[in-house]
């Protein structure tokens, strides 16, 4: 950086304490995701933009000594806001919103093997007038099919550096890094290049754009008491957002002007449009013919096709992907799959963390004598948060095949087998993801939506993606399955049964979700049916380091809930079964019994007798204690209420303080059933417990049909706080989390009821 | 002239022009269906609805509804 010499002190403290901020866009399915983290690694952060529901996704890396933020924005193909959303990547990359510092750089990743049409992109980049670099990602694929890009040629044409990269086999990247550098160089230095481009737009257009500006300031200037030059600064959009506003008849820059100036500016885009119209023709034509033949002059002398066109792989895949009969076979074994991997392989590490979790029971019980200090130690946070995090490896895997599927593109293809059948129930293809992500957690999922244009069909999905298997159901399914459903084998032992209850129990969401779309799409959500375009990438081999921060991210999730608020509700439960009653003699017992247990070498039978003895008594106490405690007194409220679905206080307790989330349900038993007594040091834990537990009249409370029940209960129930919220956030408004919560509890509940009351019949 | 959805499995056709101005033509535009731009018709989905067709070398669903928006001329394949 020897020309950092040259600037004065200040300045190079300036530049060197600076950081600046690189936005990546492009098209989607361009590499751009994994680009991002081949750059930042694992230093990324997520959120959201503040008063908008895109995710935002910042990394952070270090180029030398400069600092760099960088931004992915949501694939997109076109910078032309129609919606709030849409105006997010615009936003960033002009800061024309006051929230957004605006951007020194930007990197558009562009696919090397559809270069015409990401060209589009690029012209609207290029207007921008920003420091911008092409990363011509994917250049190994085009070369692999015999088409050489002469990247210097296309630089030249552009008008903006242009690098070959491959994001997935890390080539180039060095290149790409040291071309940033260099660019921020320039901008630290306020060296910027002159960015004066060959626009895509004719001379006509700009013209009008410019006449448009000025009447634009000239009405801020009347209207607000400002000098011209702040006003203009203030109150008048982007130039970019100008030729927005011209272009896009009722786009998201003509409301903003209408926001920030009144309603008075309208003519005067109206009359603009007209003028414009009258020179060129129409605005959308003149700029999709205007962008399309900027494209196709600038790949001149650029592209050439060095061997004959190999077949392709993707059209051989998708000969048997997507074919009639073919394509739904495949479809079903691959969902089919997924459960028994994820059933089946994370047996070992969920065996170690429970075993970790009973040493370490067991080391907490050694230094600390039995009181109420132990008890919450134990009872409340080892066995409540503990009980959740033993299901971490299920969920790792979960987000692994979703991760996978996406990245190889077969997601997309999934939207399109299945766009018929949901079109049929009022949703389209498009909401196959946002609902298939819902497995993992409704909260991405309804997110997701955000791919849907049409509000009603958004809103029809996000009704239902709460419906979807959530992870944190998984638990409570693979709990009671564990205990209640035996393992024989079907086929000759070639499936077991407790995989088929498993996905029996992610189907009963989906053939629920499917009336209630339907009963919705035919009354609050009324109308045409929307449109369905979609671009079905090339397939190609996951990013191992896409897919495992997709992991990553989901399981830093998962056990940070598990850590804060399950934790929060562990204690909480803890208490509500601890208080009021009176402890003492219980663990004047339990001294006892441990004393007992730690003279047992020399055990005679007078000893071994006492301790059953005492274990009976402790047992009965503990028992008394809890059912007299505010989480008794709660549960028996209730019981007349879960009596019809074969559930006791215990469970009518659970399904009660579950309501946050439903992991909170595995908590709170193995809360309750350790409270009570009934999880003691020679039980194999919770699910030995609940095996054991009796109704007064010496009926076991869990047989398979209340197992069932539970399960159909939280496979249906609305318990989430955060995925009402989210609804809340992404309808902008009480209405719709509040109707998703009632239909589906009165679902959840009736549901429960007809399970319970079949089952005990049948069984 | 014919609308896309009225071509047969790997046959090809010329975009004349794509009808309407509104949100979902203007997508149609940003994702290569342009006048001038030959377009194959590949398949159908396993109920007859979506289809698949390739436009600028990528594969792209649309509905038949919104096919039949795409005003093209059927021609031979081209030479690439």
């Amino acid at each position: 950086m020897a020309h950092f010499a040259e600037t004065t002190a200040s300045e190079s403290l300036e530049i060197a304490t600076r950081s600046f901020r690189v936005a990546l866009v492009g098209n989607p399915n361009t590499g751009k995701s994994t680009l991002f983290n081949a750059l930042a690694g694992m230093n990324v952060r997520t959120g959201n933009y503040p008063g908008v529901t895109i995710e935002k996704k910042i990394g952070r890396c270090m180029f030398g000594d400069t600092s760099v933020e960088l931004v992915d924005l949501p694939g997109t193909y076109s910078l032309a806001p129609r919606s709030p959303d849409e105006m997010v990547a615009v936003d960033v990359l002009t800061g024309d919103s006051a929230d957004q510092s605006p951007v020194d750089l930007v990197v558009c990743v562009v696919n090397a093997t559809l270069l015409q049409r990401n060209l589009f992109l690029v012209s609207q980049i290029v207007e921008l007038g920003k420091p911008t670099i092409i990363a011509l990602n994917m250049s190994d694929a085009a070369e692999a099919r015999g088409l050489s890009i002469n990247t210097d040629q296309l630089s030249e044409n552009l008008g903006v550096r242009v690098v070959a990269i491959s994001a997935s086999k890390r080539t180039g990247l060095a290149e790409l890094k040291s071309e940033m550098s260099t660019q921020l160089e320039q901008v630290a230095n306020r060296q910027v290049s002159s960015l004066e481009r060959d626009r895509p737009l004719p001379a006509e257009f700009y013209a009008v754009c410019n006449e448009l500006r000025h009447a634009l300031v000239e009405r801020a200037c009347t209207t607000e008491s400002l000098t011209r030059q702040n006003c203009s600064r203030t109150m008048v959009p982007d130039q970019y957002l100008i030729e927005r506003m011209l272009l896009d008849r009722g786009g998201e820059a003509e409301r903003r002007a209408i926001r920030r100036l009144g309603a008075g500016v309208l003519p005067a885009i109206v009359s603009a449009r007209e003028k414009l119209a009258s020179v060129c023709g129409d605005p959308t034509e003149l700029e999709c013919s205007a962008r399309y033949s900027w494209a196709a002059h600038s790949l001149e002398g650029v592209v050439s096709r060095t061997q004959a066109k190999p077949r392709n792989a993707t059209d051989w895949l998708d000969a048997i992907l997507t074919h009639r009969v073919g394509g739904m076979i495949c479809f079903f074994l691959i969902m089919f799959g997924i459960f028994q991997c994820i059933y089946s392989l994370s047996s070992i590490p969920m065996d170690l963390i429970e075993s970790l979790t009973g040493v370490l029971s067991q080391f907490v019980a050694g230094i600390i004598p039995p009181g109420m200090l132990r008890s919450l130690v134990v009872d409340g946070v080892i066995a409540g948060v503990g009980g959740v995090l033993i299901f971490l490896p299920q969920i790792a895997l979960l987000f692994f095949f979703l991760a996978v599927l996406e990245d190889c593109g077969y997601m997309s293809r999934a939207a399109f087998l299945v766009d018929r059948v949901m079109t049929l129930f009022g949703l389209s293809g498009k909401s196959f993801l946002p609902l298939m992500s819902s497995f993992a957690c409704a909260v991405p999922g309804v997110m997701a939506t955000r791919v849907i244009e049409n509000r009603r069909d958004r809103f029809a999905t996000i009704m239902v993606a709460p419906l979807m298997s959530c992870s944190a159901r998984l638990p409570v399914y693979l709990l009671l399955i564990g205990a209640f459903v035996p393992a024989s084998g079907l086929l000759g032992g070639l499936i077991s049964a407790r995989p088929l209850v498993l996905m029996a129990m992610y189907f009963v969401g989906v053939f629920v979700a499917i009336p209630v779309a339907w009963i919705l799409k035919k009354t609050l959500l009324r109308g045409e049916t929307a449109p369905f375009v979609l671009e079905l990438p090339e397939y190609k081999v996951p990013s191992a380091r896409v897919v495992f921060s997709r992991v990553w991210e989901a399981s830093r999730e998962f056990v940070v809930r598990a850590g804060t608020m399950i934790f929060a509700a562990s204690i909480l439960i803890w208490f509500a079964g601890y208080w009021p009653g009176d402890h003492s003699r219980q663990f004047e017992i339990q001294t006892r019994i441990e004393q007992l247990e730690a003279d047992s070498s020399d055990a005679s039978v007078s000893v071994s007798g006492d301790l059953a003895q005492l274990r009976a008594e402790h047992r009965r106490l503990s028992s008394s204690l809890l059912e007299n405690s505010t989480l008794g007194s709660i549960g028996h409220t209730i019981e007349p209420a879960v009596r019809p679905l074969g559930w006791d206080w215990r469970i009518g307790v659970g399904a009660v303080a579950s309501f946050p989330a439903r992991e909170v349900i595995i908590a709170t038993l193995g809360t309750i059933y350790s409270l009570g007594g009934e999880v003691d040091e020679q039980d194999d834990g919770l699910i030995a417990a609940m095996r054991a537990s009796k109704w007064p009249d010496g009926r076991p409370v869990f047989t398979t049909p209340v197992a069932l029940s539970i399960m159909v209960f939280f496979a249906l129930c609305a318990q989430c706080v955060s995925t009402l919220l989210v609804i809340k956030r992404e309808t902008n408004s009480w209405f719709w989390p509040a109707l998703s919560f009632t239909y589906m509890t009165a679902l959840a509940y009736v549901g429960s009821l007809l399970t319970y009351q079949i089952g005990s019949r049948l069984f | 002239m014919t609308t896309l959805d009225q071509l047969q499995p790997g046959q090809f056709g010329q975009i004349v022009r794509i009808d309407g101005f509104d949100g979902i033509a203007s997508r149609l535009r940003e994702m290569g269906f342009v006048p001038g731009q030959p377009v194959q018709f590949l398949r159908t989905a396993p109920l007859g609805d979506p289809m698949k067709c390739s436009v600028q070398g990528s594969r792209i669903a649309v509905r038949n509804g919104e096919a039949r928006r795409v005003y093209i001329e059927p021609m031979a394949a081209p030479i690439s």
